[in-house]
């Protein structure tokens, strides 16, 4: 379905928060169909801009630790993380077009 | 050039497909990048679909309506229509890749989109406690208090959804009948979790991060209240997408495609409309799929009756 790392309740510290680089985590889970819809994008996304952003995904219903510290009420949820903080929020499924111009930030 | 394409993949659009398809039209379906298969990709059970008699869940309704569709031809492309250009014999139509398709007939099947309230924070809010969709977001209520606003059966299967999950669900609706079907009313009534609120607006929804409440007004005294809830799914219908066809194709008052009679013909020739955009009324499921069979011939006819060099211009094409 995607080819995008999974991260965990267990290595978000290190994987996510610990990241030099600017890191986008799509919050999902297996039920979710825009969820599915949007992750080949954020694939695509991923491999157009690899030295820019890192791109992982977190199953909510496996990690429920991170998904409440997020306060993630709704998915997809986006999030991008620079230095250990979040620094953009995307939320729902987007065309590419849209996703890219939310992210513009982190792809130039 | 193609024959036809079709804009949508509800089950107007797929259903389109399959006739067209087998009518050897090769149709091409604009599926939309990420809400292809249309709103059932965001229900549960579907269970008033004939030839289901256990109920089908919507996302393998419209899985198997797209294979059906591709079985006999149809070819699906995952973009969006970024705008067109329907008038004259050959109709122009934009993707979000950059790519311009010709064709020379049009089937517009764009659906619905929900309809919002329109009070203050909701937009800041939606993602956080607001929400038109239990089945994506229901799972991030457990033991909590939520409310659906709405009458109609989605606001009935929201709240019968919800209750998985939920501790407690209100259903707030503005008059005192509902109009959702009696089995979907009974079920709602039945369920212990669900309280309702008749004769209720929301005024507002409340929350600094995350939503915490709501304010209601009483339609008949006019007295405001506030209820504590964690989330707020709206379930108040659905207006007809149009935004790409407007200013070339004629809208009702109620703002859906106009088509001539129990057709699918638009005011231009060789464009065709079907399921939710053209229905202010029924918007069902079934519904949509007969709407898009009737696109699909007419589509077919007004094809046939094409002079015959540009019929013949396809096949070489």
């Amino acid at each position: 379905m995607s080819s995008a790392r999974d991260v965990t309740d267990q290595n978000f510290a290190t994987e996510v928060l610990g990241s030099d680089k600017p890191i986008m985590v799509d919050f999902w889970a297996e039920w979710c169909g825009p969820c599915r819809a949007v992750s080949p994008i954020l694939d695509q996304i991923a491999s157009e801009h690899s030295e820019k952003i890192d791109v992982v995904k977190l199953n909510v219903d496996d990690n429920p630790e991170t998904a409440m510290k997020y306060q993630i009420t709704s998915i997809p949820t986006m999030k991008v993380f620079r230095g250990g903080e979040v620094v953009k929020t995307v939320m729902g499924a987007k065309p590419k077009p849209a996703l890219e111009a939310d992210l513009a930030e982190f792809l130039a | 050039m193609r024959d036809v394409v079709i804009i949508g993949s509800g089950p107007a659009g797929y259903t389109a497909a399959v006739y067209a398809a087998r009518a050897n039209l090769n149709p091409l379906v604009v599926a939309s990048s990420v809400e292809f298969g249309g709103d059932l990709m965001n229900t549960t059970d579907v269970d008033n679909f004939p030839g289901f008699p256990e109920g089908i869940m919507g996302p393998e309704l419209m899985t198997q309506m797209q294979k059906q569709a591709e079985r006999f031809g149809a070819e699906i492309l995952y973009d969006d229509v970024t705008s067109v250009e329907l008038a004259g014999s050959i109709k122009k139509i934009s993707l979000g890749n950059g790519d311009t398709v010709e064709a020379k007939a049009v089937i517009v099947a764009t659906g619905s989109a929900y309809r919002k309230l329109g009070i203050p924070d909701e937009d800041r809010l939606s993602g956080y406690g607001v929400s038109w969709c239990a089945t994506c977001d229901g799972a991030f209520y457990r033991q909590k208090v939520v409310a659906v606003v709405g009458g109609g059966d989605s606001a009935m299967e929201e709240a019968t959804f919800l209750t998985r999950f939920a501790d407690k669900v209100y259903i707030i609706h503005r008059s005192e009948s509902l109009r959702a079907s009696a089995v979907m009313q009974q079920r709602a009534q039945d369920d212990e979790k669900i309280e309702f609120i008749f004769n209720a607006t929301v005024a507002r929804v409340y929350g600094d991060e995350l939503v915490s409440g709501i304010g209601l007004v009483d339609t008949v005294t006019g007295e405001e209240r506030t209820l504590d809830v964690s989330g707020m799914f709206i379930a108040i219908g659905s207006d007809p997408r149009t935004h790409v066809v407007h200013g070339q194709l004629d809208l009702t008052e109620n703002g859906t495609i106009a088509v001539a009679g129990r057709t699918s013909k638009t005011n231009l020739e060789g464009v065709f409309a079907a399921g939710d955009v053209i229905d202010p009324t029924y918007r069902q499921a079934v519904t949509a799929a007969g709407s898009g069979c009737v696109a699909a011939l007419d589509a077919q006819h007004y094809l046939e009756s094409l002079p015959h060099d540009l019929t013949a211009a396809h096949h070489s094409a």
